[in-house]
Formats: C-alpha cells, structure tokens, sequence
C-alpha cells in the first residue's frame, strides 16, 4: 500500500531564536490494523506505518513508534525548539518498507 | 479429623486466598504485562503525567488523545480493551519543547487509556482515562 500516501506538515516559516513552535503532521495512510476481516471472513493482513521521526539540521524532536492503534491518517501534533534557521525533516516509515519524508524550512531572526 | 463445619469453612478460605494470590499474575490483563516490559515492575507514581482524552467518543476510529510530561524522555500509551495493548510510544528527543504530544487513536469498547511515562531520573509516572465509546474502532 504505497498508492495515495500524502503526507501534509504545518510547521510556522519564521520564528525567534529558542522559540517554542508547535508542529503538525498529517499523512494519508489506511493503517490497516490487521484485526479486520474481509468479507470472506480472511482477515485482511497490516499494514501500517509503524514509526515516524522528525529531526531539525539532523537533532532528534520526537520519534514515535505507532501499533495498530494509531488511527488512519495518522495526525501528530508536538513542539519543537528552534534554535537557527534551519530545515525540519519528517520520515514516516511505512510496513512495506517505503519511507515518505517530508522538508520544512524556517527563518530565525 | 472430623470435619466440623467451622472448621471446613476456615480451612477452604484459606485455600481459596491461597489460589487467588498464587493465580494473580496468570488473571493479569496484556496491559499489565505490557507495563510490566517497560517499566521492569518498578513503581509508577501518579501525578507527573497529563493525559487528555476526551470522556465519551463517539467513534472509536478516531480519538483524539494529548499527553504532557514535563521531564520525561519517552511516554507510552496503552489501551487495556484493545487486542493489542500497546498504542504508540513518543521517544522526545533533544530539541523538543514541551515533552507533549497528541495523536488520535483507535478504541475498540469503553476503556481506560494508560499512559507511562520514563522520566530523566529512570522513575516511571503514569495517568489514566477512561474513554466510553459508542462506535468501536477495530471492525471486525
């Protein structure tokens, strides 16, 4: 399932040297958990995204590890400090073995 | 020995606190074992943790879920009624602001959201909701 993911990210394009911005990060995915049957009664097999990260010039912000649990489209919203201009990257990791990442830049004046 | 009527009452109590201690970990739920393999046992305390979840849901497909904890290096969120337990675990690193996070989560019934959270100084805290849900989110 590599067909249709998107992923979005909101994240502000200017802010003040050690400033708090919080960040947004939506993509779309079905999340399959894995538990759910088709109509045969077969269950349908997972397939998820099972870890995101986002770094910012290669320091770690958060890294989540995400079961089946996690809705579909998954949707995290967090904070992050930014201490220079710099660029925000995003991974999501899919079950299949696709990575999806994501670049963000901000100003710091 | 005669079995007095008192005495058979004693005596299968006993038996029967007996069984209830002994059995303990086999009746424990997944989430507990899942707790269990984080924390190594260690005592949790409350209060460190801020868990916001919503008091009723109508679809369990989506929950809207926040955790906050100040101070802490990781947070894992368990759902006690789901057939896996675990959810998610946010791992904060180095430029994270505020050690919060939210996400939204599948519940498959009413149940509690746990969530545990590692603090710099190895202690563990933990906060728990209950969430009724009127749609379940697992399908089936």
């Amino acid at each position: 399932m590599a067909s249709g993911v998107k992923p979005r990210v909101k994240v502000p394009k200017k802010a003040a040297a050690g400033d708090t911005i919080t960040i947004k990060t939506l993509i779309s995915h079905k999340m399959e958990s894995g538990q759910r049957k088709d109509d045969d009664g077969n269950i349908i097999p997972r397939s998820i995204i099972h870890r995101f990260t986002a770094d910012f010039n290669g320091e770690n912000v958060i890294d989540v590890a995400m079961e089946p649990a996690i809705s579909t489209n998954p949707y995290f919203q967090f904070e992050a400090v930014v201490p220079e201009t710099g660029e925000f990257t995003f991974t999501w990791y899919d079950d299949d073995g696709d990575v999806y990442e994501e670049k963000k830049s901000i100003t710091v004046t | 020995m005669k079995l007095t009527r008192r005495k058979l009452l004693a005596t299968s109590s006993s038996m029967f606190a007996v069984a209830g201690l002994t059995s303990m970990p086999a009746f424990a739920s997944l989430t507990d074992d899942a707790i269990t393999e984080l924390t190594g046992g260690a005592q949790m305390s409350e209060g460190g943790v801020s868990l916001t979840a919503p008091e009723i849901a109508e679809n369990g497909n989506t929950v809207p879920i926040g955790v906050d904890a100040p101070g802490a290096l990781e947070v894992t969120l368990f759902a006690d009624g789901n057939p896996v337990p675990n959810v998610a675990t946010f791992k904060f690193g180095p430029l994270s602001a505020s050690r919060s996070a939210s996400t939204r989560i599948r519940l498959a019934t009413t149940q509690n959201v746990i969530a545990v959270a590692k603090m710099e100084d190895g202690s563990f805290q933990m906060a728990k909701a209950e969430v009724k849900v009127t749609i379940g989110g697992c399908g089936g």
